[in-house]
């Protein structure tokens, strides 16, 4: 045994020609280069924010109280707005965009379902400035004039739509947001129901169910972890935008329960701010809010990653 | 009887209200592209091309500097990005090792999940800090560190691709591994590779993120160790502005910026790639 390994390794060592292993070598440093990347990331981000970790401990993460003045950075204001915005464009997105993935992927033929799908997939390529500029002359005036005095009309009493609707706020921040990622929920979701196997479906229709029936109650549940997979890899894109939330939201480090009052949120917070932080705290603490932000979405993505992962192995896909 | 029919009426309306679900998401699409089409359309004229910016409150002018910086800073990004992530892509697909190489995957996935913002705030730290000034090459290096997991995915993607049996027989007739690599196993994935690196240069032309505390801002022309103007941060600069005249600007670099970004995708994806399935970036 142990004689025809090494028979066998000798063989390997002369077939491999010394420009092989240096051609191996080569592309191993490229390589390398993006796990150096990610080390000095990581490095670069706690190594950075040790001014502000060091000062203020973990008051950073539950103090409301961010004052460059009096080098008081707490962190609270921001993480508030980033969850809250995120949530608010899960909330308007998933419905529609896992609307739209069951059009595309169980009704549309073929023919209609590739080039609708490629259009939501260009909203993917479009450079958030922009959805940040549209959101400041459309969706601003809209907010301001329209659905925040509708929604303080008819929803009043909720904690939620109370005070003056400055067109600036929250609400406009998750509805730009919303928009941004349709395409990453409508295009994982629908590969993950082409995944579903169309046994699935036939066993459903059999049973007399009607089309609806079958795909709600037998398709979706099938594909249901690539659909979740598929909203948080949008929760983790909406956690990290940056512009089109900074251009909206308002830009007021503050916690407020009303969604169309003005808010912040941690990526806008370090856009804002920190080309003017000067002083020994004030760049790390920013730093750290990015530390913050980068260990928020690498959960979300690592999650989505391992739903996606698991759903698409699990099924075959549909000819 | 009556229970058949409410099932079927349920059916009807949840079938239709999917439909109205894809309408409208659809619908986004074309009403983004009309709107600025329509706001941009009337902004952009020649001196846009031509002139530098002006001071705020005068009319006029343009954003030749801002042209310019960013064809720079891309097009720097992409010489640096460019051929790290090609190699690496090559590593991935034709050098798998059983340890390192699912690392380096997995590495890329999430660099490629990385906040853009925290991307800007690691090239402040590593030009930026020891320059002691912004500039164009801190910029640069910034989008392509965002540049360079997208294209080492995207190669091994397309590289996979390439039928194992071309292989086989590139190094049947006796070619080096390197050999075979270089022209066997590339050149059949080149179209494939060419499409990622255009979407992957695309998707950094975009990006404003990363330049606001590296590239920053400049009046005049930059250059390389200087501050220097880029279109994304002038969409955003004048949009965030109280002048009229600097909303008519920012419409028209937005114009000029999503022109750019959609005929390279329009292209990238539908006339070289036809019939490649793209992955995801």
């Amino acid at each position: 045994m142990a004689t025809a390994t090494a028979v066998q390794a000798q063989k390997r060592k002369t077939t491999i020609h010394a420009s092989d292993r240096v051609a191996r070598v080569v592309v191993l440093i490229f390589a390398a280069t993006v796990l150096m990347i990610a080390v000095i990331l990581v490095f670069e981000l706690w190594n950075g924010s040790a001014g502000s970790r060091h000062k203020m401990g973990w008051s950073f993460l539950t103090s409301s109280n961010w004052n460059p003045v009096t080098e008081q950075f707490g962190a609270l204001p921001f993480i508030y707005g980033t969850i809250v915005t995120s949530i608010l464009a899960l909330l308007i997105s998933v419905p529609l965009s896992l609307g739209a993935a069951i059009f595309l992927s169980e009704l549309a033929p073929a023919g209609i379902s590739n080039p609708l799908t490629f259009l939501v997939e260009l909203l993917a390529a479009i450079p958030s400035v922009i959805y940040g500029l549209l959101a400041i002359f459309t969706l601003v005036p809209l907010v301001r004039s329209y659905i925040g005095p509708f929604l303080k009309a008819t929803l009043g009493f909720l904690p939620f739509f109370q005070g003056p609707s400055y067109g600036v706020g929250y609400l406009t921040a998750g509805m730009i947001l919303a928009i941004m990622i349709f395409p990453f929920i409508i295009s994982v979701s629908r590969e993950s129901l082409l995944a579903v196997p169309r046994e699935q479906r036939e066993a459903a229709l059999a049973l007399g169910a009607t089309k609806w029936e079958s795909t709600w109650q037998v398709v979706v549940p099938y594909a249901k972890l690539g659909i979740t997979g598929s909203v948080f890899l949008a929760l983790a894109r909406a956690l990290g935008e940056t512009m089109a939330v900074t251009m909206v939201i308002g830009n007021d480090p503050a916690i407020h329960t009303s969604l169309l009052a003005p808010g912040a949120a941690i990526a806008a917070v370090i856009a804002n701010e920190f080309s003017e932080a000067t002083g020994p705290v004030y760049p790390a603490a920013l730093v750290e809010l990015g530390l913050v932000l980068f260990c928020l979405t690498i959960v979300m993505n690592g999650m989505a990653r391992l739903m996606i992962i698991a759903t698409t192995r699990k099924g075959s896909k549909r000819a | 009887m009556l229970r058949l029919r409410w099932r079927k009426l349920v059916n009807s309306i949840m079938l239709g209200l999917t439909g109205v679900c894809t309408l409208i998401t659809v619908s986004a699409l074309f009403l983004i592209l009309g709107y600025l089409i329509y706001n941009g359309g009337k902004s952009l004229d020649w001196n846009f091309f031509t002139k530098l910016p002006v001071p705020a409150g005068e009319t006029g002018g343009g954003m030749a500097n801002a042209i310019v910086g960013t064809i720079q800073i891309v097009g720097i990004a992409a010489l640096i990005g460019l051929p790290i992530g090609f190699m690496a892509g090559i590593y991935l697909s034709e050098f798998e090792d059983r340890m390192l190489a699912p690392l380096v995957r997995y590495t890329a996935d999430l660099l490629n999940g990385v906040p853009s913002i925290i991307v800007g705030i690691l090239a402040w730290t590593l030009v930026v800090v020891p320059m002691r000034h912004f500039s164009a090459i801190a910029g640069s290096i910034a989008l392509s560190i965002m540049l360079i997991p997208i294209v080492t995915r995207q190669t091994e993607q397309f590289l996979r691709e390439v039928p194992m049996s071309l292989r086989e027989a590139a190094l049947a007739l006796g070619a080096t591994k390197w050999k075979m690599i270089a022209t066997v196993v590339v050149p059949a994935g080149s179209k494939g590779i060419l499409t990622g690196m255009i979407l992957g240069v695309a998707r950094i032309a975009g990006e404003t993120a990363p330049l606001l505390f590296t590239a920053l801002n400049n009046q005049y022309w930059g250059g390389l160790n200087q501050p220097t103007s880029t279109m994304p941060y002038m969409v955003y600069f004048r949009a965030i502005s109280p002048f009229d005249d600097w909303h008519r600007q920012a419409w028209a670099a937005g114009l000029v910026l999503i022109a750019i970004v959609l005929i390279a995708n329009i292209l990238a994806r539908l006339v070289l790639a036809r019939g490649i399935s793209l992955p995801r970036t």
